[in-house]
């Protein structure tokens, strides 16, 4: 692959092996292009093998067939029911729903896809064959187009993935896989943990890589990401769909969680042994495998001590033998990458001095936040995204009475979209409370005083006597 | 210190961010023989800042003490003397993700005003893009490019001091997005396509009343903008407290109707003796008042041409 430091100043071409973002209207699909494969998007399917060697941003038809076709003059949607538009009616105190204002069957509309018609030409069809469009009034009437543009035109535009747009898409499509964090809490996550280029920064996420992609994007490949990850590896689905260039991949280091209290008390082993014994555990691809070539080994002893002299059999034998050493050799180096990965991944958290800690997991958030905190500098904001309040509310708890940290805010937000259009403007959607929520603060140094002294000196006195004054009037209050 | 990049230790000519406690914090200029009031007495600069590290707890006169941080966009935008209305982290946020911005992004702001959002793209865009910002007010300004150079980012950005709804930004084709926060946005709609480059980029626009966006969002689709989107983003911030609830007496009796077992969840240590029974419970308060309203952001992206 062509790699560009600044991509946004070089235009590539699509190309074979990107990863791209499907648009039509506002439902995105991330997919990576691949020869001849077929790709299914709103209930359509088509190759993308079209695409490539075009620009990014580029609309595409799709044709019959399943081939992509660039759309040639953008925008002449918009021409659709244009002249009919100029008759319209006031209101609809005369349209009566009797269920045959369309004289088109669904037979006729069928056929004239089949015919190979294009969107804007049954869209055009059905306006004409629509008996009450003329009484409609203006806005209705533009409702209708729109409606039926949805439904008809097939119109595909490729992007470039980014932040937005995943984080959109995955919103949009699977937010289960993201523990439901909705896009502007994202962007509160990545501002309130100030992710920048140059930083170094501990991302704990079961939200199938999209924060990590997200944190990887901001990051533009300066400084270092340290994935912490649960069970057998890391899960990357979504930071693979951003399509990073390989630069970018060499500053992601990934540290078993397992392994954080052993770190933690320097009892990390990082030898061989070590790492054999966790592989086996853990890489079951690797066993399976080499259990197979022992089997295999074993079926045909017994055969080949009959025939020890067929020559042929003999060079088999040795191919065999030549294939299992490999594998074996193979073995061996993924297990040194494995080791030296595991080290490098270490030596980034032994100086405890990472500049931000994000976290956004179905796991409960206290442990994780108290674990892993300890690897933060001071001076350095952390941020917890949980989709309940509740363990967010002991997490806030906790760290207050550990200390360690300032400015601790649990906070949520609420996002409201709006149509805007003449005279029709009014609030969407609301989406509320479905956003999930966000612990967020400061590191500090953590005093020499003991826990205890800490917690009663974590604010200013003023500050506390007012709250231990509130807590109690406020139960008694009511 | 930079606003773009961690440093361990106060230096000589470092802002730093002095944090008194509960929400409640000041932004000094760190220069050796300089001393600093605070509410906990003074902060002698030579002995008790420089060489310090970023977040250590530093002991005033009067034996109370602070925090000091390392300055952070986000720090700022709190701290920051204001010297038009600013734009919050919160809606900053947005801004940053929905602009698609990142490091090596150019950027084309106006105006900058108290350069709140400025500094936040700058933390952005680092080390590789460049932030154009327009602001017509001279002295304003004048400010912000004092602020960038003590603020060590003024390397990543160009202030103009011109009206960008007839003159632009100063810059054509380059821009990756576009930031308008002005009374008349739809004025700029035209230079914020000539700023944005060929291939495309995208816009937002900042504005608190619903007719400002009305205007622009005609503007943009006139200009051929695509990907039209208006959105409001508010912000709860929960307060975390333990909150007594006393339990009815039902008075006595034999059986089940006791109101300490009705209320579930409860450990019996945390109900208290006879008489006054009550359970202790930790909850988040959502806010009595919150900003209600900032602004509407409405987001468009500019087609390749």
């Amino acid at each position: 692959m062509a790699e560009c430091v600044n991509d946004s100043d070089t235009e590539r071409p699509i190309s074979y092996g990107d990863y791209i973002v499907l648009r039509r209207g506002d439902v995105f699909k991330s997919v990576q292009i691949e020869q001849k494969k077929k790709v299914i998007f709103e209930k359509q399917w088509f190759f993308l093998d079209n695409a490539v060697g075009q620009l990014y941003g580029t609309m595409f038809e799709i044709e019959a067939g399943g081939s992509l076709k660039l759309k040639a003059a953008k925008r002449t949607g918009n021409s659709v029911g244009n002249e009919e538009s100029k008759e319209a009616g006031q209101d609809n105190r005369h349209i009566v729903d009797d269920g045959r204002s369309q004289k088109l069957t669904r037979d006729d509309i069928e056929t004239l896809k089949e015919q190979g018609l294009k969107g804007q030409e049954i869209v055009q069809q059905l306006i004409d064959n629509s008996t009450t469009f003329k009484d409609k009034t203006e806005f209705a009437q533009e409702k209708y187009i729109k409606k039926k543009k949805k439904k008809y035109e097939s119109d595909v535009t490729v992007l470039k993935p980014s932040t937005r747009l995943l984080a959109m898409m995955y919103h949009g499509r699977e937010p289960g896989k993201i523990c439901h964090l909705r896009y502007d809490t994202l962007a509160q996550m990545l501002t309130l943990g100030n992710i920048h280029a140059g930083s170094k920064i501990i991302v704990f996420e079961t939200c199938a890589g999209l924060v990590l992609g997200s944190v990887m994007e901001r990051m533009g490949g300066y400084g270092s990401v340290i994935q912490m990850y649960p069970g057998g590896g890391p899960t990357r689905a979504g930071m693979e769909s951003f399509g990073f260039p390989s630069h970018f991949h060499d500053t992601l280091h990934e540290f078993p969680m397992c392994k954080v209290n052993a770190l933690l008390a320097g009892t990390l082993e990082l030898s061989e042994k070590d790492v054999d014994s966790q592989a086996s555990g853990n890489g079951q691809s690797d066993s399976s495998q080499e259990t197979l070539g022992v089997l295999e080994e074993k079926s045909s002893k017994p055969q080949s001590m009959e025939v020890s002299t067929d020559p042929e059999e003999e060079t088999k034998r040795a191919e065999r033998e030549r294939l299992r050493e490999q594998r074996a050799q193979e073995k061996k180096v993924k297990m040194e990458e494995k080791r030296k990965k595991l080290a490098s991944a270490a030596a980034q958290l032994e100086g405890r001095n990472a500049d931000g800690l994000v976290i956004a997991s179905r796991f409960h958030p206290c442990p994780v936040l108290l674990g892993m905190l300890k690897f933060v500098a001071p001076s350095r904001p952390f941020v917890v995204y949980s989709q309940y309040r509740e363990p967010l509310i002991e997490c806030y708890t906790k760290l207050r009475e550990q200390g360690g940290a300032i400015s601790l805010r649990l906070t949520d937000s609420w996002l409201r979209h709006y149509q805007v259009l003449p005279n029709r403007t009014h609030p969407m959607l609301l989406m509320s409370g479905g956003g999930g929520y966000l612990l967020s603060g400061m590191t500090v140094a953590a005093g020499t005083s003991k826990s205890k002294n800490q917690q009663k000196s974590e604010e200013p006195a003023a500050k506390r006597q007012k709250l231990d004054e509130i807590s109690p009037s406020f139960g008694s209050a009511t | 210190m930079s606003f773009v990049e961690y440093s361990e230790f106060i230096q000589e000519g470092d802002v730093v961010i002095i944090f008194l406690g509960h929400d409640s914090m000041m932004p000094i200029k760190v220069q050796s023989g300089a001393q600093t009031q605070t509410r906990y007495g003074v902060i002698r600069h030579t002995s008790d800042l420089i060489g310090q590290r970023f977040g250590s707890k530093v002991t005033c006169s009067k034996g109370g003490w602070v925090y000091v941080l390392h300055p952070t966009p986000e720090l700022w935008t709190v701290n920051l003397p204001h010297r038009t209305q600013i734009l919050y982290t919160t809606d900053i946020a947005n801004i940053t993700l929905m602009l698609e911005l990142k490091p090596g992004s150019v950027v084309c702001e106006s105006g900058t005003g108290s350069g709140s959002l400025s500094h936040a793209i700058l933390r952005t865009i680092a080390p590789t893009g460049h932030l154009h910002t327009v602001e017509f007010h001279a002295q304003r300004a004048e400010k912000a490019i004092q602020e960038f150079k003590e603020h060590k980012v003024s390397h990543l950005v160009t202030v103009r001091n011109q009206d960008v709804c007839k003159e632009g930004f100063g810059v054509s084709s380059v821009a990756d997005a576009v930031f308008l926060d002005i009374p008349s946005p739809w004025e700029a709609v035209t230079h914020a396509k000539r700023a944005l480059k060929c291939k495309g980029g995208r816009v937002c626009s900042f504005s608190p009343c619903i007719e400002q966006v009305q205007r622009t969002c005609e503007a943009l689709l006139d200009h051929g903008f695509e990907e039209i989107c208006t959105l409001e983003v508010l912000l709860r911030v929960h307060d975390v407290r333990t909150v007594t609830l006393p339990l009815p007496d039902f008075g006595p009796e034999e059986g089940s109707t006791d109101s300490t077992q009705m209320a579930s969840n409860v450990s019996q240590e945390e109900v208290s003796k006879a008489g006054n029974a009550s359970v202790i419970c930790r909850t988040a308060i959502p806010p009595r008042e919150m900003a209600g309203h900032t602004g509407y952001l409405t987001f468009a992206t500019k087609p390749r041409d």
